[in-house]
């Protein structure tokens, strides 16, 4: 199967901190991958990386065929990708709904006459919009909470309202940035079963963990990083048993 | 919303006002000085509420629209009568098909000025961007002060067009279209960026390109209520588009609430008419302005309306329920 994300020898450097040290890294059409290693491995910084926020010193990032080096950070976006954040970022002046309504931008093309001058298209397109945006909070369990203030919520539900308006906007993959941190151990097996679901529906998954159990329970592949660069890859069985990240989680025993 | 009846309803008030009320009469007055305020706040409630960006040079945008829209009016007026034979139409439509030039002009250049001033808006953020936003309407109203032809500190004259059915269209259309942007996909943008810029952009929102937006679309219908105003007395000075002017409609943005059209357009009502009623305390007038201002704020700093809106569905589901309330 062809890499739907491809990182090329990818490097980033803070100043003389060299946070991802030429990584090469990908990931396949429809798998779920996992991408872990302990705190400050570069494990977020690489997903800036991936998603154009953070640009790259060097190496190439290549998403379904097309380089983004150089590229804004929402032009990842029209390519089909989507990610959560680390420590949840919503609009928190808006409500539940409009919130994922905005999910809806990347694949809604309505002008701005068209909005402010309530043409029909802006009418037919709202509809899809509002129908699309409700599917997506009934999928995570949000329904009822629609018309709420999103800064409103408890914190494991602001989580999967950020994933709802992820999967707003049809992405090809989604990435998430330790999805389970901060849930119940209910929320997180909630959150287990609606990632399987998104990968059967044909979206790739990744996502980055440093919570051992949840990745390894539910990942097809997983990458190890420690220090900005790859150490380990493979299955988790594989990965589990490997010296090396054992030795990066635990430390070696002094000779 | 505001389709087919309403809108009828609108058009054929405004022609009766047109046709009973003078226009030159006190109370007329103020509340058409009351309209360009609105028309001033809900604009600026684009850039400031909406989208999040700190602008204080919106007097800026009200002057190119004032001055563009003065002089094609004072010098191109008699072109329009030679080449479009409007001397030949009745008075009442030669002025309006001059006053609606001068809107469509001012707007225009107004426009054109918010996509030069929105360019920096895209790496400067709140105290750096509000003191470049100063410094731009000062830069326009000094240009002016020094441009001979259009009067420099003397002021402008040009012929008034003193219309009740034109100034209140266009601002019923402005409220209509802000109003309408708010609940649209590009409104929800604004908001979003507003919100938190990083996330925006990761849903495929261009921040780049909606800060530019707003800021053109804002200062449009600041240019177009500027070319009403010139008309309006007929007389423009470069000192009423001062940096007090600007201060003026930032109060009436956050007084209502930054966010809130209707809001906005409360504000700007009240703060208007305000100084006027408050006439018979004379010298103490501006002390008990500033002072009703301080109290608003402390009370309720989020604005009279916080971020709601008024809206006739809403209106009609709270009579509902307190109407149920009572069964």
């Amino acid at each position: 199967m062809a890499a739907l994300i491809q990182a090329v020898q990818v490097t980033r450097a803070f100043g003389g901190l060299v946070a991802v040290n030429s990584v090469d890294f990908s990931v396949r059409r429809g798998q779920m991958k996992a991408l872990i290693g302990p705190n400050g491995a570069g494990k977020s910084t690489l997903l800036n990386l991936l998603t154009g926020i953070t640009p790259v010193t060097s190496g190439d990032i290549i998403i379904d065929g097309s380089s983004i080096r150089g590229r804004p950070a929402f032009h990842a976006a029209t390519l089909g990708l989507a990610r959560t954040f680390q420590n949840v970022r919503l609009f928190e002046n808006m409500t539940v709904i409009e919130n994922v309504m905005v999910g809806c931008h990347s694949w809604t093309r309505q002008g701005i006459a068209s909005g402010a001058l309530r043409w029909i298209g802006h009418w037919r397109e709202e509809r899809l919009i509002i129908e699309e945006s409700h599917r997506q909070l009934g999928r995570v369990g949000l329904e009822a909470e629609a018309g709420a203030d999103a800064a409103s919520l408890p914190f494991g539900k602001q989580r999967m309202l950020e994933i709802a308006r992820a999967l707003a906007g049809h992405p090809q993959v989604l990435m998430l940035d330790e999805p389970a941190s901060g849930l119940s151990t209910r929320e997180t097996a909630e959150l287990s079963s609606l990632l399987r679901q998104i990968v059967s529906e044909g979206v790739t998954v990744l996502l980055v963990d440093h919570d051992m159990q949840f990745v390894m329970d539910i990942s097809d592949e997983v990458t190890v990083l420690d220090q900005g660069r790859t150490i380990a890859e493979g299955t988790p069985e594989q990965v589990q048993s490997d010296a090396a990240v054992i030795a990066a989680y635990l430390g070696t025993e002094p000779n | 919303m505001l389709r087919g009846g309403k809108a009828l309803l609108v058009l054929g008030l405004l022609l009766l006002l047109q046709l009973t009320v003078d226009p030159n009469h006190y109370v007329s007055r103020v509340l058409l000085l009351s309209c360009f305020s609105v028309m001033l706040a809900v604009s600026l409630n684009i850039i400031n509420g909406y989208a999040g960006q700190f602008s204080i040079g919106h007097a800026g945008f009200y002057a190119v629209g004032a001055y563009t829209g003065a002089s094609l009016s004072h010098f191109g007026r008699e072109w329009m009568e030679a080449s479009l034979g409007l001397a030949s139409f009745p008075a009442w439509l030669a002025d309006s098909a001059v006053l609606l030039a001068a809107v469509v002009a001012g707007s225009v250049a107004a426009a054109v000025a918010g996509f030069i001033v929105g360019l920096p808006s895209l790496r400067l953020r709140g105290d750096y961007l509000a003191i470049a936003t100063l410094g731009f309407g000062e830069l326009i109203r000094v240009i002016f002060i020094n441009i001979d032809r259009v009067g420099g500190a003397r002021g402008f004259s040009i012929a008034p067009i003193n219309s009740i059915f034109w100034i209140g269209l266009f601002t019923v259309g402005i409220v209509w279209l802000s109003r309408n942007l708010l609940n649209s996909r590009q409104g929800r943008a604004l908001q979003a960026l507003r919100d938190d810029e990083t996330a925006a952009s990761v849903l495929g929102i261009n921040i780049t390109s909606y800060k530019v937006m707003a800021f053109v679309l804002s200062a449009a219908m600041a240019g177009c209520a500027g070319a009403l105003y010139a008309h309006f007395d007929g007389y423009l000075q470069p000192d009423s588009f001062n940096f007090i002017r600007s201060i003026e409609i930032i109060i009436m943005v956050v007084l209502g609430g930054l966010g809130s059209t209707t809001g906005a357009v409360i504000a700007a009502v009240v703060l208007t008419v305000l100084p006027e009623t408050l006439r018979e305390f004379a010298d103490y007038r501006m002390v008990i302005y500033s002072a009703l201002l301080v109290i608003c704020m402390l009370v309720r700093p989020q604005g009279l309306l916080g971020t709601s809106e008024f809206s006739w569905a809403s209106l009609r589901s709270r009579g509902k329920e307190t109407g149920g309330g009572l069964a």
